[in-house]
């Protein structure tokens, strides 16, 4: 049966230039990508290909050199969102995409459940509610009950990952970028975290993921993108990983 | 977020002092000046241009002499521009703000706009006490029952955190953060829908910054207030805007989305900027 | 019945002569009437006007005097009151000036009996008519000048009808004293717009000014300004909704209304003074004409009362 992707991203690079330098970083070259509703799609390659970038170029955060990322958004409209209108971008992040990145970067006096919540309460949901759905998905990730009503700004590593992607997974985006979200976990809850991820696909949300153990990759993804280092940085790191 | 525009600023220019022909193309990023060779204006902000959605919170970022200030001072009538044009957006209503009349002015200020300061002085009565200065932005809005306006002023100052049993006494005896809060409780008396930040937490200590920011954020959540915040500060960018513009001698620079604009800056300024934050 | 006074030295009668009728040119008369119709047309709003040097000093009613010689002629009857009473010094120095300056006008004590009346610091008792006319004598014309400093400002307040400032000065004496403790000189709204300076008088005679039938005017003469409160015009002190305006009580400590110890009145504005002989307090009618009127009222009642 065809699915139309909900994301379609064709031909995108993105070079740095670096104006103090005078240099030009190149980095994502000629992306290919599709991301289809409840399916995951993982971006695989080796340190210095661009996977960040891409997540970061669909998400607005890098402005694209080139290239076209074409959204279907709920209303059913189609938008290109390396060029879209500023206030637009940040409608469909409230609403319709999500991004669960390595770095939390909170108010600083807001309470975990509160950071969790948020993008509910945003959407109109009641704040009561939304405050128990977020000490629910917190407990499926083992964060302590106690960290809850404090700010997460003097969690560790996995704990503040751990609220990164209660807080994405919660909100339940029509897409959701995933940039190593087990990075700093350990086994039992990246099961959890696996868990987690299969019920949001089953409820329709399209996922792309970053993910550093390749087992993942096999127990999540449906589709694989490999990207190869832009011509021109060094590769650092010889060992070529294993391609699905 | 909505797709209600609330604001749409169009070449907004503001030149001291007699002005020439020659300021705009002397003035600017490019000559590395603010101030014209031929006549000696300075010229402020030259065709400054951006519109704000309801609910959205637009950081305007530059160092000294940037022209950001100005900018928004001009919007909020304390100055009158040079040129350009300026349309706010209210419950089907739109004002063509530097054609308005000095009544009408003062009406959108009291009524839909909300101001706060660097400097306390300017956007509180010293002579009055903390309740009294909240006091006075309802009795502008016709506001004129006594207990109504003293509950209402207990709640703004509760809600921005300062302390109830202090209300009647005068600003001078409070710490700087403190009446930074009472210029906010203030500034949100009467719901504004559109609130000016003018480097409200330059000069605070940093503890105070970061509880008034997050005080800020707080109650942009509850009351879905668009807000334009003036701040030299990249801290304070990150976590208040939505959107950025970076504005060097005058001129916008660069315009983006706050991570982008922080990420994947594309002007030479800007990423100078963002590389030298401590 | 008038009360004319008798001059008998000719000096002054021949002295006088030598002055216009009203002491004041007719240009400046008629400067005065032409602030005094824009101040009528314009309720509540401060007219300026070339306040003349008068022979007397600033502050002894050079702005109320000014404007009764303005519109007094020979065919007027005045009087003269000062805290409500036709003999304190002041009110008859004023007399004796108007009545050298106006030979042939009529004046006297009694309200009913007078057209133009001139007083500092109260209204009478007396329910005015619409005949009459009413002429305060003015310290400071402006209500905003306790908030602002700058004359320009205050203009650009009143003109915007923009009294928050002073809204917030009542505001902070109910709280500090849980209520409005102005006692004279209320702001008071007129015509639902100009708030004006309503002179020295009690809060007790504010509500004479609403609905007024009689033409009251008032007069600065240092500060230059003339406004007026026309006849039936709405005349509104400054009050919350829930602390409404209200009137002195002259109750003791057991809540019973004082009386005035001369005539018994109950009903009237009273001054308070202590008894020289017997160091007790005593209160008195401030309006010494409806005082004087109470107490025949009071005689011939009683007389009744014992021949029937």
């Amino acid at each position: 049966m065809f699915i139309k992707p909900i994301l379609e991203v064709e031909n995108f690079s993105k070079t740095f230039m670096l104006h103090e330098q005078g240099k030009e970083l190149p980095s994502s070259h000629n992306v290919f990508l599709k991301a289809y509703a409840g399916r995951l799609t993982a971006i695989i390659g080796p340190t210095g290909a661009g996977k960040s970038t891409v997540l970061k170029g669909i998400y607005r955060t890098y402005l694209p050199t080139s290239g076209r990322m074409m959204f279907t958004m709920e209303n059913g409209q189609q938008i290109d969102l390396a060029t879209a209108d500023e206030h637009q971008i940040l409608a469909l992040r409230q609403n319709e995409i999500g991004f669960v990145t390595q770095f939390l970067h909170t108010l600083p006096r807001q309470p975990t459940e509160n950071v969790v919540a948020m993008p509910l309460i945003k959407k109109g949901m009641e704040r009561r509610l939304a405050i128990e759905k977020a000490r629910e998905t917190l407990a499926k990730l083992n964060l302590p009950e106690r960290l809850w009503g404090i700010s997460p700004a003097t969690f560790s590593g996995g704990e503040k990952q751990r609220v990164n992607l209660a807080r994405g997974l919660l909100a339940r985006p029509n897409l959701l970028l995933l940039d190593e979200p087990t990075a700093s976990l350990d086994p039992k809850t990246t099961d959890r975290v696996v868990e987690l991820i299969d019920n949001l696909k089953q409820s329709g949300t399209a996922v792309i993921a970053i993910f550093h153990d390749l087992n993942l990759v096999e127990r999540l993804a449906d589709k694989v993108v490999e990207l190869e280092p832009p011509i021109g940085t060094e590769q650092f790191f010889n060992d070529t990983r294993k391609v699905l | 977020m909505s797709n209600d525009k609330i604001l749409e600023v169009r070449n907004l220019s503001k030149v001291y002092g007699k002005g020439c022909s020659k300021c705009f193309e002397s003035t600017g990023p490019k000559h590395d000046t603010n101030i014209c060779p031929h006549c000696g204006s300075v010229v402020a902000a030259h065709d400054i241009s951006f519109d704000l959605y309801r609910g959205e919170i637009l950081g305007i970022m530059g160092e000294s002499g940037s022209g950001k200030s100005t900018s928004i001072k001009n919007l909020f009538f304390d100055e009158m521009p040079t040129s350009g044009q300026a349309t706010f957006f209210d419950q089907g209503k739109q004002y063509d703000l530097f054609k308005l009349n000095a009544q009408q002015k003062r009406h959108l200020r009291n009524h839909h706009f909300g101001m706060v300061y660097q400097n306390p002085v300017l956007g509180l009565n010293f002579n009055v006490s903390a309740g009294g200065n909240i006091a006075e932005r309802l009795l502008m809005n016709n506001i004129t029952h006594y207990s109504d306006i003293r509950d209402r002023a207990i709640e703004l100052l509760r809600r921005t955190e300062v302390l109830t049993e202090r209300m009647d006494e005068l600003p001078k005896n409070f710490s700087g953060g403190m009446q930074q809060r009472v210029q906010i409780a203030k500034a949100l008396a009467t719901n504004p829908p559109l609130l000016f930040l003018d480097e409200v937490t330059t000069g605070l200590d940093l503890s105070v910054q970061a509880a008034i920011l997050d005080l800020i954020m707080e109650i942009q959540h509850e009351s879905n207030t668009a807000m334009i915040a003036v701040t030299h500060d990249l801290g304070v960018i990150r976590l208040l805007a939505d959107r950025t513009i970076m504005m060097k001698y005058g001129r916008i620079v660069e315009t983006g989305l706050t991570d982008q604009i922080l990420e994947d800056p594309q002007d030479a300024y800007t990423q100078r900027l963002v590389a030298s934050a401590l | 019945m008038s009360n004319t006074t008798q001059t008998t030295d000719t000096q002054f009668r021949q002295a006088s002569a030598e002055y216009n009728f009203g002491f004041l040119d007719e240009y400046a008369k008629k400067e005065v009437r032409r602030s005094v119709l824009k101040a009528i047309a314009i309720p509540g709003y401060q007219v300026p006007y070339s306040s003349r040097e008068m022979p007397m000093g600033r502050g002894f009613g050079t702005g109320g005097l000014q404007l009764t010689l303005a519109l007094i002629g020979q065919k007027d009857t005045l009087k003269v009151i000062d805290q409500g009473s036709d003999d304190s010094v002041n009110a008859v120095n004023l007399r004796s000036f108007i009545e050298m300056t106006c030979p042939g006008i009529d004046t006297t004590t009694k309200v009913t009996e007078a057209n133009l009346i001139q007083s500092r610091h109260r209204i009478p008792e007396q329910p005015l008519r619409e005949d009459q006319v009413l002429i305060l004598q003015v310290p400071y014309p402006d209500a905003l000048v306790v908030v602002e400093s700058s004359e320009d400002k205050r203009k650009i307040m009143h003109g915007e009808a923009d009294y928050s400032r002073l809204l917030v000065k009542l505001y902070e004496d109910i709280v500090k004293f849980n209520e409005i403790t102005i006692s004279h000189r209320y702001p008071t709204r007129i015509n639902g717009h100009y708030v004006i300076d309503s002179s020295p008088i009690p809060r007790w005679d504010v509500p004479k000014m609403h609905q007024s039938k009689a033409l009251i005017l008032l007069g600065a003469g240092r500060e230059k300004k003339i406004y007026a409160v026309p006849p039936y015009t709405l005349a509104e002190p400054l009050e919350f909704d829930d602390m409404p305006f209200r009137v002195e009580n002259f109750n003791d400590e057991n809540g019973e209304r004082q009386a005035c110890h001369l005539c018994g009145c109950n009903h009237s504005f009273l001054d308070e003074f202590m008894d020289a002989k017997s160091g007790q307090k005593r209160y008195q009618c401030s309006d010494s004409d409806y005082c004087h009127e109470q107490l025949i009222y009071k005689t011939s009642t009683s007389n009744q009362h014992s021949e029937g």
